[in-house]
């Protein structure tokens, strides 16, 4: 099965260079059978990959420990479920998942769009095809995932050998959510690649309007969805099972996943600006090109470690590969805007500081430099190596400085965009917009006082949160209530109706109010509050309102790791809350693993989050580390939040049959236009 | 005022404000990496920086006693003495001969007093394979192409 695999991905190469040099010969010669033949191969270059990763996990679940690879990151007694996760547990197995779920976007791209678009598919074909190339030459050249074990003989020749068990899964990764973060991270890391894709060949073709857009507005929502996920899925990972306590650390890898994500969102809003008015072309262009060597970026940086360790590029076999074909990609998309750049002239001009249009400027900058922070913040120690004779790295407290009052900022004009109208907004307009939600906004920042959360920063945020749903709120009710004047339906059914049809818009609502929850989350981090005390049996801990009482220890045999647990009762006054079973796992396979496992007690108000921190070695007794964590429930409610919004967008619109009706009865129609002039039938507005 | 002149103003307090803000998160968390050797080397002012150092834990080697775990680390045949004093229990990963990075400042005497420490992070964690089996001390590998 590993030759077998390895020649599928040797195959798949060599279908990938067929498919982009006779792509560049079709460009030319136009020749419909080369045009076809070639996307045929592309196609041939997918279904090999997903042949060539299938043989990967094959031999993962036969425990076929003559492999290298699965050597390294299974073992017999590893379930089929974590044996999915060893897929991609190592460097070699990762590249290929990329490898794989760039494949996956690619044959739907040829497939979907095989009798459409004649002019612009061979370039996104090439441009496609050439992504796979590198990859694929990681696969096959750099860091293949087939290599089987051998000893060197007395006599200098190889006689393989085979392993009786495996190495094991490092443990930290032996946790459900390990098994869907990666595949979302890395869904969103390739998905980026369509709109990239598209958005070169536009370029170089000389596409007509604004029909790439169009054509990736999916695609890049589908990729920015499972991105987010990704982010939201890792944050969890690491606030559950890292066992510190919290769930954001500014570590160079969660970094790598924000940037692309951050570039992509403001990608996601700038486009309204191309689409309605015609302006920000350049700046859309170059932000997708971004978008995508952030990804290449993001992976870079979290499979060679280059930031962590000052040795790691030095030592990582794909590090100048990576950096190789990022600048390759730059010099690329640079000439390409360079002989191409007069297609891009905007059409319009920016009218008035308050206008939607301003709203999503200052909205593009301040993602724009957050990306910016974000990235000199975590490749400074890179850069200060290079420049100057030591080596500099920031923290947590430089990322919070800047970041917070972006997040802020970005939070505020969630609010105030779609409040603004196009061009010019009266001031008129703005008291009776913004009243109301100021209201809320401030009701809310009495609130959180009232309930003791008194700390600037969280109550402007808070006060923020109450403004921006408010104003989500009232966008809906004056949609709902012209469908429900027409329509005779009732209130809730109109919103639903409306929002139908117009999913992108009204999705996009949903997804700002799932942002809303997670800034209210974010909000509690600053009341955080922990204990750490050596505990015998039946001793108490004092937490926040909460009593927590070590009621006995055990232990507990499974399948691949041995669960030592501490079973703490959680009390409330008198009341008894729930138990708690935070343990440690001494995982089988690798000498001397151990893994975590926090026990956490969740409510909207709080999360006591409790960690046996292990034995003290004075007393021999367990050390319980306790935290309060109020509110960090709420950013995993608005993490769901966010993906049915953008589920919502990604639906095709209603045809709106009752508005036309609705129409035909000039009493009606106007005064309902004047409520809402935005409530239109044109498909794609914002 | 025309809009260009107003969008620049706007444009330009935002950046500039960040900027202070980047400058003073800058100034509160900068910390120097250093090889043990290098640290070694240290002389003056630069001693008092708050800084990261990297090492392999050496074995048999820790020790933990009453609000700190001391433990050596090794560099390169360097070694450097490490007082760990801060209050979060030490990652489940940090044992014997394991990858570890500790931060915080050198001590009055002699060791490094170190406020964090991490051991080798999971999503970099590559085991060799046959590491276990000392028989095979020439264990290598091979494409099966």
């Amino acid at each position: 099965m590993d030759v077998f695999g390895s020649f599928t991905l040797l195959l798949a190469f060599v279908c990938a260079v067929y498919a982009f040099v006779g792509g560049i010969g079709a460009l030319i010669t136009r020749h419909p059978l080369l045009v076809k033949s070639t996307r045929q191969a592309g196609i041939a270059t997918c279904v090999l990959i997903f042949i060539g990763t299938f043989s990967l996990g094959y031999l993962l679940f036969s425990d076929n420990f003559s492999q290298a690879y699965v050597v390294s990151h299974s073992n017999r007694d590893l379930s089929a479920f974590y044996k999915i996760a060893a897929l991609w547990s190592g460097q070699e197995g990762s590249l290929l998942f990329w490898s794989f779920l760039l494949a996956v976007y690619v044959i739907s791209v040829l497939i979907a769009y095989r009798h459409k678009n004649g002019e612009l598919m061979p370039y996104v074909g090439v441009i496609l095809a050439g992504v796979q190339i590198f990859f694929l030459t990681l696969n096959n050249f750099v860091e293949s995932p087939f290599k089987t074990l051998a000893n060197v003989s007395a006599s200098g020749v190889l006689e393989p050998f085979v392993r009786l068990d495996g190495n094991g899964l490092n443990p930290l990764l032996q946790y459900p959510e390990m098994v869907i973060h990666p595949p979302n991270l890395y869904s969103g890391y390739t998905g980026f690649t369509i709109p990239f894709a598209f958005a070169l060949a536009a370029l170089l073709a000389r596409y007509p309007g604004e029909k790439w857009i169009h054509l990736t507005r999916k695609w890049t929502m589908i990729a920015w969805c499972f991105q987010s996920i990704g982010i939201l899925l890792g944050a969890h990972w690491a606030y559950a099972v890292l066992g510190w306590g919290g769930y954001w650390g500014w570590d160079p890898v969660e970094n790598a996943s924000l940037l692309p994500w951050l570039t992509g969102t403001a990608f996601l809003h700038s486009v309204m600006m191309q689409e309605k008015r015609g302006m920000m072309k350049v700046w859309n262009v170059w932000l997708v090109f971004c978008t995508f060597l952030l990804c290449i970026l993001g992976t870079f940086l979290t499979r060679s470690g280059v930031v962590s360790s000052v040795h790691a590029f030095a030592n990582s076999q794909i590090g100048p590969w990576f950096v190789g074909f990022m600048l390759l990609t730059l010099v690329v998309c640079f000439v390409a805007y360079v002989k191409n750049r007069d297609y891009l002239k905007s059409e319009n001009q920016l009218d008035s500081l308050i206008s939607r249009e301003s709203s999503f400027l200052f909205n593009n900058l301040l993602f724009l430099v957050a990306c910016i922070a974000v990235l000199s913040g975590t490749l400074f120690p890179v850069f200060t190596e290079w420049f100057t004779p030591s080596r500099i790295s920031v923290g947590a407290p430089f990322f919070n400085k800047i970041m917070i009052p972006i997040g802020l900022g970005i939070l505020f004009l969630t609010g105030v965009g779609p409040l603004l109208a196009w061009r010019k907004t009266s001031t008129d307009s703005l008291k009776r917009n913004f009243t109301w939600p100021l209201a809320v906004g401030a009701l809310s920042a009495v609130l959180a006082y009232v309930l003791d959360y008194r700390n600037a920063v969280s109550l402007v945020c808070l006060f923020l949160c109450g403004f921006v749903f408010w104003t989500i709120v009232m966008e809906f009710y004056r949609g709902a209530k012209v469908i429900a004047t027409r329509s005779g339906m009732s209130l809730m059914m109109s919103a639903h109706e409306l929002a139908m049809r117009n999913t992108r818009r009204y999705g996009g609502y949903v997804v700002h109010f799932g942002m809303v929850l997670i800034f209210i989350g974010l909000a509690g981090a600053a009341f955080n509050t922990d204990v750490q005390k050596t505990m015998n049996l039946g001793e108490s801990m004092k937490l926040g309102p909460y009593t927590l009482v070590l009621q006995t220890a055990d232990t507990k045999p499974e399948k691949n790791y041995t669960a030592e647990r501490m079973i703490v009762e959680v009390l409330k006054g008198n009341k008894q809350l729930m138990m708690l079973y935070p343990e440690k796992r001494a995982f089988q396979g690798r000498d001397q693993s151990n893994g975590t496992m926090v026990a956490i007690y969740s409510t909207l108000r709080e999360d006591v989050y409790v960690v046996f921190a292990g034995i003290d070695p004075d007393t021999n007794l367990p050390v319980i580390h306790a935290f309060l964590n109020p509110l960090v429930k709420w950013i995993w409610l608005g993490g769901v939040w966010v993906v049915m919004g953008t589920l919502l967008a990604l639906m095709p619109n209603r045809r709106a049959a009752l508005v036309i009706a609705g129409a035909r009865q000039p009493a009606v129609g106007p005064v309902a236009a004047a409520l809402n002039p935005s409530v239109t039938l044109k498909e794609g507005h914002d | 005022m025309q809009n260009r002149a107003k969008f620049g103003v706007g444009i330009g307090v935002i950046v500039v404000s960040l900027g202070f803000l980047a400058w003073m998160g800058y100034g509160e968390s900068k910390t120097y990496y250093h090889t043990i050797a290098e640290y070694q080397q240290l002389q003056g002012s630069a001693r008092n920086h708050r800084m990261r150092l990297a090492g392999t834990v050496v074995t048999g080697s820790i020790h933990h006693s009453a609000g700190r775990t001391d433990f050596v680390l090794e560099e390169q045949g360097k070694t450097l003495p490490v007082s760990y004093i801060g209050s979060d229990p030490l990652p489940d990963t940090f044992v014997d001969k394991s990858q570890a990075l500790v931060e915080g400042r050198p001590g009055s005497n002699g060791q490094f007093v170190a406020e964090h420490v991490q051991a080798k992070c999971a999503s970099k964690y590559e085991a060799a394979p046959g590491g276990d089996k000392p028989a095979t001390s020439s264990t290598t590998q091979q494409s099966s192409m």
